[in-house]
């Protein structure tokens, strides 16, 4: 019986801004064990847009497990279905090989909430076949997905930060004096390096 | 992003950002007719398709539909998570 686990996220974007955001996720700093992805096929149909995927990703097992999966990297599927009128984007990933080893499979349904608000559940199932240690490398399937759930929102959202920065003062206003325009590019560099060290820190976790 | 095959990589990049404008600037505003990226789909295509060639890689496993299908994998009932 497969280990089953789900979560959700927030994004303070837009749903077209996720949408379009989702291609643009890798690189990113969380994203290092991302090897190549690929377009393996895409269409439009009905008003929707089908998309099939080739991603590789390193592999990366503990010792004990390296009997079983000692492939160095791992490639995976991702089928995404992107309905523009609903403003839903669906995708689901699956391992290619090995997956009587170790299977995983994520769902991840990303709604809009509001104008600015993109809801993500994620759903994931981890399943293992091999005789005695099956639930072993279940536990250790889904404690690795855990960790990486958090390096996923961080990186993807880190990915949107940067495509659609959010204004932090107040646009469309001008200057009066010269003194105040030195006072506000004091405010946006000391704003920047606030920023900066946010997203280091964000980093690190 | 790298392509799976190292002399695809300009070729995917070319794509992907016809793509990513298309995607952005016109479907995602109503318009439908994906013949603008087509071009460079296809030869970027067969590149990769080369290069998967090249690795190995099965092909049919890759062609399989799961999502929207029967074999998708399906949520427990509430509380057994």
């Amino acid at each position: 019986m497969a280990r089953y686990f789900e979560n959700t996220a927030t994004f303070n974007f837009s749903w077209d801004q996720v949408a379009s955001g989702y291609w643009k996720r890798y690189p990113n700093p969380q994203s290092t064990h991302v090897l190549s992805e690929d377009t393996w096929s895409r269409q439009v149909k009905d008003g929707c847009l089908y998309t099939k995927r080739l991603l590789t990703k390193t592999n990366r097992v503990p010792k004990w497990g390296e009997r079983f999966f000692s492939a160095k990297s791992v490639k995976i599927i991702e089928e995404s279905v992107v309905d523009p009128e609903k403003k839903i984007l669906v995708t689901y990933t699956r391992n290619l090989g090995y997956t009587k080893v170790m299977s995983v499979i994520e769902r991840v349904e990303y709604r809009s909430s509001g104008a600015n608000t993109t809801v993500a559940k994620r759903s994931a199932w981890i399943d293992s076949q091999v005789f005695g240690f099956s639930r072993a490398i279940r536990a250790f399937g889904v404690e690795r997905f855990r960790k990486n759930c958090t390096q996923m929102y961080n990186g993807f959202n880190g990915v949107l930060l940067s495509l659609f920065p959010k204004p932090m003062t107040p646009q469309h206003m001008t200057p009066m004096t010269h003194t105040l325009k030195e006072m506000r590019d004091a405010a946006a560099a000391a704003t920047d390096r606030a920023k900066a060290n946010v997203l280091s820190s964000v980093n690190r976790t | 992003m790298n392509s799976i095959g190292e002399e695809c990589t300009d070729l995917k990049k070319k794509y992907d950002d016809c793509f990513n404008s298309w995607f952005t600037e016109r479907f995602l505003k109503g318009d439908h007719d994906d013949s603008m990226c087509a071009g460079i789909f296809k030869i970027y295509q067969e590149c990769v398709k080369n290069a998967m060639k090249q690795q190995n890689i099965d092909f049919k496993e890759i062609d399989k539909d799961v999502l929207g299908t029967e074999h998708e994998s399906k949520a427990p009932p509430s509380g057994s998570s």
